[in-house]
């Protein structure tokens, strides 16, 4: 079993608003353990309001007021790829700065980094594409221009602008977008083509994680097809780690080599792909799964009963109990563990087992 | 009657740029189809396919440059006051449900107006009725809506509450653009089960505007597919979408990612990157995108023709008669 | 009421709360003065403030307090008058050249923006000169409410533009609901904060105006304001001869005053904006 590339124990973030006096606490990411490893493509599933957005920023170390990290860990791998060793960028520490110590081969405790070294570790070792990142290209200048930037803010030593234009128009026409977008401003690019160039962005300084928040959302269903498309190539070449959230399960299916099925705050169900769409063992995986509509099938299907809860007033016990409808009294008391039903297949569901597996 | 809602030749021309460069766009081109009493009937597309700009013409917040909408029989004239054609028959719901009420107002205030504006209750208990009558009809009750602002609903909820809003003037023609789009996938199933409920239970029928071709199929009884302001096939949507016949119709039903991991994308895709390019070619506007495009497709705009009760506007199929 | 306990946890709504008051009650006072504000010799001439005559006496022979409650309360019938009347015509053109649009707007934006361009001070004091013995309180207040519409129709009108892109636009149009109301209750709303901080804003300015008119003596000097107190203590050269307690008196008054009206329009706004206002419904 590899060690994997990045590690969550115990992990609890919550938000904590102050409206007028009153407090409201938001237990967005509730109890999370998950283990990612390299080179596979790692689904996280779950409707609006779950908490898989503040996941993200969790896995990724941006947490700022009035997210607090409340509990657990998270940990990089940081590792030699193939032999090659990633270029020192930086000791992880003071202590580690008296001791000359560079990349090691183990695993960092992200809460431990200082926030310069988690500036260089952004873009270089993780990158992050965030919900409607089409927004995040500077509507101002010419994409060759935010490419300069980026490569300018990341690499030492200057770099001259021919150069760094020519990186850019490598990358861009290596993962087969057109090259003459670069010319161009945002404003002229469709949504999906924006899209493909934050990716584009994103995969730039070949990291070893990419994290990206429902990058398909709101794009019309050929472009989406070109993004998922686009991703897929990313991890081909790079061989590294992404990370795909998105309620679309469609296409989950499509990119996503094992998903986890994320709900109120916490993972639920997680397994491949292939068994997650054909024999999910959750109730709220079997009914999520259930509602899609398929070419073919007529006949009527259900949606989830009820809404999701608010993640400030969360029920007791197992929080999808007020919606499932073979909930037990166990359900409504105690929140269940994991019950490990294969090696790779995991639920936390009392209906299926005790729940020994943390 | 068999004929609800009959538009006939509708076409929306747009001039964009300033006096020096005017760019005309043809945003709906020549656009013919009709809708029975009690049929679900989808209009699908893309953005910038047209569909948005054929609703709004259809409701009257935007003039035809060409064309006719007639219902049932009548092609209504804009009442003074009034800037719809006929609202008390047809009624809306749009996309973003916190988009549809005004953020400061309580929910209730619209159902009351409405209420109010039509007649249709005589005083405010007789109008609370009628309230919690279309609230159960959408799955939702009283309580839980009363007193609320737009913000203390979820998204499903209040798609279902814009549902129960326009079903007060008892429509017989529902304009639904978009209505699941902003809505949790989980969620959708409930939302279009309704359009099917009320389709079979109270005979109303649905204009269903998507991009969402899962559910078009799902809930719908006919389908026409636009591309770049044209309709390139229209028909039963099993026939449709089963077997599509327009290469467009293809590409969008091969793009719709299923749920189901054996059945990956296996070919990979090309896509145009301008979109108002497209619009301002000649002849078929997919012809720059088209594995099957011939010499003529590049010049002339290609007819409709009847395949089977399939109408298709493709120049390999005008050969086949 | 819930209302005014959120106002109140701003500090800037409490201070200009307790100086508006202590102001109101001065002109309120004026109902009480011992002695005409209109004449003269009324009382010895320059004396310092003292037990009878608390803020001292003026050149005129008033008694400055007095005189002082007699100020506030004429500046503020002037600017209130202002402000109302110049609101009243700020809805009116901004409402209907934003949903109307089309030629109406081009019109009524037309005649919005000459006012707005014209220089304003010249055309005043022309006016002025020419009102002059027809001069009173209501007079000079409509004067300066018709030169204090221009800038805020403007605003509404962007209001309103915006609104009625919106999707709620077009719910309300299928309810049935007509124009006038749909104007009213769905984007009056929007438009209070708007409204009300031009309201207060404008109060300001019309004390502001009326104070230079005044220094520059083209209104009415007999009758008391801010701005003539002030004048007159000028004129008189209270300040080279060493009399503060006449010329501080107006300037004092007319500070905390300003200063209160802006902390009040700023606070209420911000209290009213539709943003904040959208994050409180519901708690």
């Amino acid at each position: 079993m590899n060690t994997p590339i990045l590690r969550t124990e115990k992990l609890k973030a919550y938000y904590v608003l102050d409206l007028h006096g009153t407090q409201k606490v938001v237990k967005a990411v509730n109890e999370v353990d998950i283990e990612i490893q390299e080179n596979e493509v790692y689904g996280i599933a779950g409707e609006s309001g779950c908490g898989k957005t503040t996941l993200l920023k969790t896995l990724v170390a941006a947490i700022e007021p009035p997210l607090r990290l409340v509990g657990g860990k998270v940990y990089y791998r940081v590792i030699d790829f193939e032999g090659i060793e990633i270029a020192a960028i930086g000791p992880l520490s003071p202590s580690d700065a008296e001791e000359d110590r560079w990349w090691t081969d183990g695993e960092v405790d992200v809460s431990s980094l200082t926030p310069e070294t988690k500036r260089r570790l952004r873009w270089e070792y993780i990158s992050y594409v965030p919900q409607g990142s089409m927004s995040v290209l500077n509507p101002v200048t010419k994409v060759k221009e935010t490419y300069r930037d980026f490569i300018g803010s990341h690499t030492s030593g200057q770099i001259a602008k021919e150069e760094a234009f020519e990186l850019a128009k490598e990358q861009i026409t290596e993962l087969g977008l057109p090259p003459k977008i670069l010319d161009a401003y945002p404003h002229q690019l469709s949504g999906g083509m924006r899209q493909r160039v934050t990716i584009a962005l994103a995969a730039l300084l070949k990291p070893r994680i990419i994290v990206c928040d429902e990058p398909t959302t709101a794009l019309d269903v050929v472009v989406q097809r070109g993004v998922v498309q686009l991703l897929k190539d990313v991890q081909a070449k790079l061989k590294n780690t992404i990370i795909v959230v998105t309620h679309d399960m469609g296409v989950q299916a499509n990119i996503a080599d094992r998903v986890g099925i994320m709900y109120a705050g916490k993972i639920v169900e997680e397994s491949t792909t292939e068994t997650i769409f054909g024999n999910p063992a959750h109730p709220y995986t079997r009914y999520l799964i259930d509602s899609l509509p398929r070419f073919g099938d007529k006949t009527t299907r259900e949606s989830v009963p009820g809404s999701p809860p608010s993640l400030a007033d969360l029920p007791s016990g197992c929080p999808f109990h007020p919606r499932c409808p073979y909930a037990l009294d166990i359900c409504v008391q105690q929140m269940p563990g994991f019950t490990r039903l294969e090696p790779n297949h995991r639920v936390a569901c009392w209906l299926v087992g005790e729940g020994k597996d943390g | 009657m068999d004929k609800l809602l009959e538009i006939d030749h509708l076409t929306k021309v747009f001039t964009l740029g300033s006096m020096l460069s005017r760019v005309r766009i043809t945003a709906v081109d020549n656009v013919s189809f009709y809708i029975k009493p009690a049929e679900i009937f989808a209009l699908a597309g893309e953005s910038g396919c047209g569909k948005t700009t054929a609703a709004r013409m259809i409701l009257g917040f935007e003039e035809p440059t060409l064309g006719e909408i007639v219902h049932k029989g009548k092609r209504d004239e804009k009442s003074k006051d009034k800037k719809v054609w006929f609202t008390e028959g047809v009624q809306a719901i749009f996309q973003d449900p916190f988009g549809t009420f005004n953020p400061l107002r309580k929910v209730e205030r619209y159902f009351f107006e409405t209420i109010r504006n039509y007649g249709l209750a005589s005083d405010d208990g007789e109008a609370v009725e009628l309230i919690k009558e279309k609230l159960n009809a959408v799955g939702l009750n009283y309580e839980e809506f009363s007193g609320r602002y737009p913000s203390e609903f979820s998204g499903g909820q209040l798609q279902r509450v814009s549902i129960a809003r326009a079903l007060l003037t008892e429509p017989t023609l529902l304009i639904a653009d978009e209505p699941v789009s902003m809505v949790d996938a989980s969620l959708r199933m409930s939302i279009v089960n309704l359009f099917k409920k009320l389709k079979e239970e109270s005979g109303v029928s649905v204009l269903y505007i998507t991009h969402d071709l899962a559910t078009a199929y799902y809930v719908s009884d006919r389908i026409a597919i636009m591309f770049r302001g044209h309709i390139v096939e229209m028909g039963p949507v099993e026939e449709v979408l089963m077997n599509p016949k327009h290469s467009y119709t293809k590409l969008l039903r091969e793009s719709v990612p299923e749920a189901d991991p054996t059945k990956r994308w296996s070919e990979r895709i090309s896509l145009s990157e301008l979109e108002h390019e497209e619009y301002l070619r000649q002849g078929c506007k997919f012809a720059g995108r088209c594995p099957g495009a011939m010499d003529i497709c590049k010049s002339e705009e290609p007819k409709d023709v009847y395949v089977g009760n399939v109408l298709v506007k493709c120049h390999r199929y005008a050969n086949l008669i | 009421m819930k209302v005014l306990r959120d106002l109140f946890e701003d500090y800037r709504f409490c201070f200009s709360f307790g100086v508006l008051v202590i102001i109101l009650t001065l002109a309120f006072l004026s109902n009480f003065s011992p002695y005409d504000p209109t004449l003269w010799n009324v009382v010895p001439k320059d004396t310092k403030p003292s037990a009878e005559h608390l803020l001292g006496t003026d050149s005129n022979g008033q008694d400055i307090f007095w005189q002082g409650t007699y100020a506030v309360r004429n500046s503020l019938i002037i600017s209130f008058i202002a402000a109302l009347v110049s609101r009243v015509i700020a809805i009116l053109v901004g409402m209907v050249a934003g949903y109307k649009g089309g030629s109406t707007d081009r019109v009524l934006m037309f005649i919005s923006d000459s006012l707005l361009v014209i220089p304003l001070f010249l055309i005043l004091v022309m006016l002025a000169m020419l009102v002059r013995q027809f001069m009173n309180l209501v007079v000079l207040g409509l004067l300066l409410s018709i030169f204090g519409w221009a800038w805020d129709a403007r605003l509404i009108r962007s209001v309103i533009l915006s609104l009625r892109e919106r999707e709620f636009t077009q719910t309300a149009i299928l309810s049935g609901t007509g124009t006038v109301k749909l104007v009213l209750n769905e984007y009056m709303p929007f438009a209070m904060p708007l409204i009300f901080s031009t309201l207060i804003n404008n109060i300001s300015w019309a004390i502001g105006l009326e104070m230079t008119l005044a220094i520059l003596g083209l209104v009415n000097l007999n009758i008391p304001t801010l701005g003539t107190m002030l004048n007159w203590a000028i004129v008189y050269q209270s300040l080279f001869l060493g009399r503060w307690w006449w010329v501080l008196t107006p300037v004092v008054l007319s500070l905390f005053l300003f200063i209160a009206l802006y902390w009040l329009s700023v606070s209420i706004s911000e209290y009213l904006d539709p943003r904040t206002r959208i994050q409180r419904v519901g708690t």
